[in-house]
């Protein structure tokens, strides 16, 4: 398709960023119409590594799909398993065993912290701190190992099946997993936030830049991290509990100050919150069957089902429609950063370019899961 | 009142033919809500049986204006569960623990609008938006979701059926502007026109895409 060029009037130019630049984390392009330095305008555009994740949930059975989960959102794997084994079981009507609940609730959290760990990584790098990235890296390690041992891979998960998940977790896993806590809780004040959040130059970078007010967080159906930034008490988590969660002790880390800062505030708090959602699942982590008898091929009944869980970036919902047969009549995904990118160009107009690049890294775009 | 209560009656407003039957079930269920206070009132002795029938009182009214007002016309019922046959359009309570929503509407095409600006009226956002090839019944089902922010649940989907051969809807996207980047995906997936949308090109698919891989007989 050729598009015809525009001859501009104004002082202004039109300059791509990406599809391929370090900064848009995967292939993500945005057009930007700029005036000087200052953007008049950006406009995000999607679809360079788009799947059609839906249609394959069409042509093959419940079962099947579970591995394409994984593949959408690849630093939160896991909650992705989880979202789509809770719609699953909801239509099939399957019980799930304690332990299994426990021991997803435990991956999952471990999943999150190192999704936060490698977002904070990649954000300071965009910022230009390349050390911060190496202790990340020497962190992110542990766990890797870790869900490596029960899960049998290092970042596409597959491990939650219908009813249960797939594999135990064994003694070594949990004593690892409880020096790693340790480890990291006394890492978190010096490596974490005396190298990086009281660093003033990246508090100018941060404070008072890319505001999403809570007014437009609610308009662009923003959630996770970003709306709590905004000063929104949302985490489905709590408001719409699923799984075990309600028997756990943690907060939900809320900052009203709107901007970058805070959105980075709210993850780092997160990340202390994780460790000990972790803490007390081990602690009360039940015996029994980590899974439930299920029928190798499912047939819920016909009707369509919501569920949603809370991944590292925001409200991950699955809707799924039946017709009573083997597989999915249809599955629709709702990624969470598909919305929170969707504010992008309202929010960047009249900002600098280079405010705008750590905007964008503070929402923790992800981009195979917005392009699905 | 709880948000979910609030929230059907808001919605009601798009069916001005069962809102005016609602408000009487709902007044004659106040009424014998009243009766039944004073009636606790009065007879302390009996509480428990009173107790039982208290609650359902509250939280259908529907149901507990049955038995009373049989004078006034029959109530339509909108909790009914889905029956053989099609659906009639209204507003329906659905059980979150099994379904995932609470309240189910299903609305005339042209009425998503109103169903849009009355959503973002009660503090609602978009969740998503996605449409449903029923090539057996030669139609298009389109579905909102909405959500909210507040400390109970209450998540409300929107639905209506266009039909297949001309697949038009008006756009929400002024209403509320997350709904830009999710009907741009729906028209991707399905080839349904937003009517009025600003920048209706593809979003997923590739710029040049003349196909919508989502509809039942699409051939790659």
């Amino acid at each position: 398709m050729t598009v015809p060029i525009e001859c501009r009037q104004d002082e202004t130019f039109v300059l791509n960023l990406g599809p391929q630049h370090p900064a848009t984390h995967g292939v993500l392009r945005v057009k930007l119409t700029l005036d000087g330095e200052y953007i008049v305008e950006a406009e995000p555009v999607l679809g360079y590594i788009h799947r059609m994740h839906e249609k394959m949930a069409e042509d093959r059975n419940f079962a099947q799909f579970m591995p394409n989960t994984a593949r959408m959102d690849y630093l939160h794997a896991l909650a992705f398993n989880h979202g789509y084994c809770l719609v699953v079981e909801r239509a099939a009507g399957i019980e799930v065993p304690e332990r299994a609940e426990y021991i997803r609730v435990i991956t999952v959290e471990l999943n999150r912290l190192i999704s936060h760990i490698l977002w904070w990584a990649a954000f300071l790098l965009d910022l230009g701190g390349f050390t911060p990235l190496l202790y990340a890296f020497d962190d992110r390690e542990q766990v890797l190992d870790l869900l490596e041992r029960v899960t049998g891979s290092r970042l596409t998960y597959c491990y939650f099946r219908f009813g249960g998940v797939y594999n135990d977790i064994d003694d070594e896993f949990i004593t690892g997993t409880y020096a790693f806590i340790k480890r990291l809780r006394s890492r978190m004040p010096t490596q974490y936030h005396a190298l990086v959040t009281g660093n003033i130059i990246l508090q100018k970078r941060l404070k008072g830049i890319g505001i999403i007010t809570e007014e437009q967080s609610r308009r662009y159906g923003c959630t996770g991290p970003v709306a709590r930034g905004s000063g929104i008490n949302y985490d489905i988590r709590k408001n719409e509990p699923y799984s075990v969660y309600p028997e756990f002790d943690f907060d939900v880390p809320v900052y009203h100050e709107c901007d970058s800062m805070a959105r980075y505030m709210v993850r780092m708090d997160e990340m202390e919150q994780s460790m000990r959602i972790i803490e007390q699942a081990l602690d009360k982590l039940p015996d029994g069957p980590v899974k439930a008898k299920v029928p190798k091929i499912l047939k819920p009944a016909e009707g369509d089902y919501w569920a949603s869980v809370e991944t590292a970036r925001g409200n991950l919902g699955h809707r799924l429609v039946c017709d009573g047969k083997k597989n999915p009549y249809k599955l629709k995904l709702r990624s969470p950063t598909f919305c929170n990118l969707s504010c992008f160009a309202e929010v960047s107009e009249g900002m600098l370019l280079a405010d705008a690049l750590a905007f964008m890294g503070s929402l923790d775009l992800v981009i195979p899961e917005i392009d699905r | 009142m709880s948000i979910v209560e609030e929230t059907r009656i808001a919605l009601l407003e798009m069916f001005p033919e069962f809102a005016a039957a609602d408000a009487a079930a709902r007044a004659a269920a106040d009424k014998i809500d009243d009766e039944m206070e004073t009636m606790i009132d009065e007879m302390d002795s009996i509480e428990p049986a009173t107790e039982g029938d208290a609650p359902a009182g509250g939280d259908d009214e529907v149901e507990a204006a049955e038995p009373a007002e049989a004078a006034t016309e029959p109530v339509p019922e909108p909790e009914e569960p889905e029956e053989e046959g099609p659906r009639e359009n209204g507003v329906m309570l659905t059980d979150h623990a099994a379904r995932g929503t609470d309240i189910d509407v299903l609305c005339a095409p042209d009425q998503v609008v109103q169903a849009a600006r009355i959503m973002d009226e009660s503090g609602f956002f978009l969740e998503a938006i996605t449409g449903v090839d029923w090539i057996k019944d030669d139609k298009l089902e389109v579905i909102y979701d909405y959500n909210q922010y507040g400390q109970e649940q209450c998540r409300v989907v929107v639905r209506t059926l266009i039909p297949r051969s001309e697949p038009e809807i008006p756009t929400i996207s002024d209403v509320m502007p997350s709904a830009n980047w999710h009907e741009r995906e729906t028209h991707d997936f399905y080839g349904i026109k937003f009517i009025g949308h600003p920048h209706l090109i593809p979003i997923l698919l590739p710029e040049d895409a003349d196909f919508h891989p989502l509809l039942k007989d699409f051939k790659p």
